[in-house]
């Protein structure tokens, strides 16, 4: 564990943390934009540019984006006077804490089942797209097919409105 | 004495690191390289404005900015001094941070861009694996840093310029996307230097770059059209459209910050004129064999150059598109269009050498090209308005 990585995992800390913890919605979804930067950057921290950029790409070029606009198009990004906090506060800790916790005996069990690799192995961008489209071409088109049904269920939703004004 | 003169900066840069000890020698070199491109792109910058201005004011028959310097070439200094001096307003009811951030965010997200242009002959600042990706990942971020102005000013006019720019951004940035990836289908790397380097052969003296191929061309105008709406220039102008909207997102910006934002919209039309330079154009690779002699870098910046003479023009002659217009091209058009363009880079592929793929390759985006826009001209969804509400 570098120096670095400290940097970084306290960055993203602070961001996760601050989407939860501040008051105004839209300085929420700033903050989780930074939580997803930290991660991007830890990504890239460990040599792993695709997941990087892609992390950037995709998060903070897109998912940010879409959270900003649903926040902004849903109810406004006036702030309600006693906070945005949950009344079901402590069940969401609950199941936070318990996925937290099946996340963690998950990732410290796979450290005795994988190989010990001494040397970061070395994966180029076209490696990764190789085994998309070669080894892993079948979950990757499931999920192409998932990600298209919930965009035409989306439009279909959208759709609906319109039609019942006509 | 030539090869020299082609590697001269690179040497240069060399020559000055070596002063330095030896542990100190890579940092210092990639420190010179980001202060050489800090310093040139915005001199670069205040090149253009005059240029721009001169340019616009001879497009609509004045003579344009001729009172500082000799023929008005000192406009960008007095221009600069002025910005600086100017008082700072933030507005009461903004969120102060935000409204500070949001400018620096977008000079620094775009500035990251150049890092992976190859600028020459050995000159890139980094020569990453996935230098494609992370180009359009830094672009990706500059919407929200537009978001964050309009928002953090608290006025109705920034927000509804942010939102037009933002949901501009992210229709035009797949079509941008899409149209390049046809140049990795063929090149097989995301790495820019590697794309030049295929694209820096001769047959009969005449280059290989990809806009000489029909997927090539067609994608090139697709890029083209959709770096013009990613930067946010005419006729895509409609986030900063002041007949509406005063100034867009940077309506409560002045002083400095107004600055930055001027500056971050002209750099990045200069990164993305770099990018599809390298991408369709060649990078730095001379347009006839005959002219391999003539230092590779002359050849990148002129290509950027006349790019940005290309926005100038376009921006002097076509008048602003319409909101439903700019989203109904985007997403009925031009993405249709980036989709057959990538089956048939993917038919250029596999038809292997030969005049057929020429052909069929020619053929089926001219056919498709003039097939929707017929269909789509005749049912009103690219053409004249129809106005669901107001009738």
């Amino acid at each position: 564990m570098s120096f670095v990585f400290y940097i970084l995992a306290a960055l993203t800390v602070a961001g996760s943390l601050a989407a939860v913890l501040l008051k105004n919605t839209v300085h929420c979804a700033l903050a989780l934009t930074v939580a997803f930067l930290g991660l991007a950057l830890l990504f890239l921290d460990l040599d792993a540019q695709f997941a990087g950029f892609a992390q950037i790409l995709v998060y903070i070029g897109a998912v940010a984006i879409l959270v900003v606009f649903a926040i902004l198009l849903t109810r406004g990004s006036e702030t309600p006077k006693d906070g945005v906090f949950s009344h079901t506060w402590l069940v969401g800790l609950v199941i936070a804490a318990a996925v937290f916790a099946v996340l963690g005996w998950a990732v410290l069990g796979s450290a005795r089942v994988l190989p010990h690799e001494t040397a970061a192995p070395v994966v180029t961008v076209r490696d990764i797209g190789v085994a998309l489209i070669g080894r892993y071409i079948l979950p990757l088109e499931i999920v192409a097919i998932l990600l298209t049904s919930a965009m035409i269920g989306a439009v279909i939703v959208a759709m609906h409105d319109k039609e019942g004004a006509k | 004495m030539l090869e020299t003169l082609d590697q001269v900066f690179v040497l240069l840069q060399h020559w000055l690191v070596g002063f330095l000890p030896a542990v100190l020698q890579p940092v210092a070199g990639v420190l010179l390289s980001v202060v050489v491109i800090i310093v040139l792109f915005p001199a670069l910058f205040a090149l253009t404005t005059v240029l721009e201005r001169k340019g616009l004011g001879r497009i609509q028959n004045r003579i344009g900015p001729n009172r500082v310097g000799p023929f008005g070439i000192l406009q960008p200094v007095a221009d600069g001094i002025k910005s600086l001096t100017k008082e700072d307003i933030v507005p009461l009811s903004a969120d102060a941070a935000v409204h500070f951030l949001a400018p620096v965010l977008l000079v620094v997200a775009v500035f990251m861009g150049f890092a992976v242009l190859p600028m020459g002959r050995n000159m890139v600042l980094v020569d990453m694996d996935a230098g494609l990706l992370f180009f359009f990942a830094m672009g990706a971020s500059t919407e929200l840093s537009v978001f964050m102005a309009g928002w953090s000013s608290r006025n109705k006019y920034s927000l509804l310029g942010a939102m037009r720019a933002v949901a501009q951004m992210i229709s035009y940035e797949v079509v941008l996307l899409m149209s390049s990836v046809a140049v990795v289908m063929i090149s097989g790397s995301l790495s820019l230097t590697k794309i030049v380097e295929a694209q820096n052969q001769y047959t009969w003296g005449l280059p290989h770059w990809y806009i000489f191929t029909p997927w090539g061309l067609a994608g090139f105008v697709m890029f083209a059209i959709a770096a013009t709406a990613e930067t946010n220039r005419s006729p895509f102008d409609l986030p900063e459209g002041e007949s509406e909207l005063v100034a867009g997102y940077h309506t409560e910006y002045s002083g400095f910050k107004f600055a930055l934002f001027f500056l971050g919209e002209y750099l990045a039309m200069f990164s993305i004129s770099g990018l599809g330079t390298t991408l369709f154009l060649g990078g730095w690779s001379a347009p006839f064999s005959f002219l391999g002699w003539v230092p590779s870098w002359i050849w990148f910046f002129s290509k950027l150059l006349l790019s940005i003479c290309v926005f100038i023009w376009l921006r002097g002659t076509l008048p602003r598109l319409r909101q439903d217009q700019l989203m109904n091209f985007a997403w009925k058009f031009v993405l249709p269009m980036t989709l057959l363009n990538l089956m048939v880079t993917a038919l250029w592929r596999f038809l292997g050498e030969g005049w057929e793929r020429w052909v069929f390759c020619s053929a089926i985006l001219m056919l498709a090209y003039v097939a929707m826009g017929r269909i789509g001209m005749r049912s009103g969804h690219i053409g004249p308005r129809r106005y669901r509400y107001a009738e």
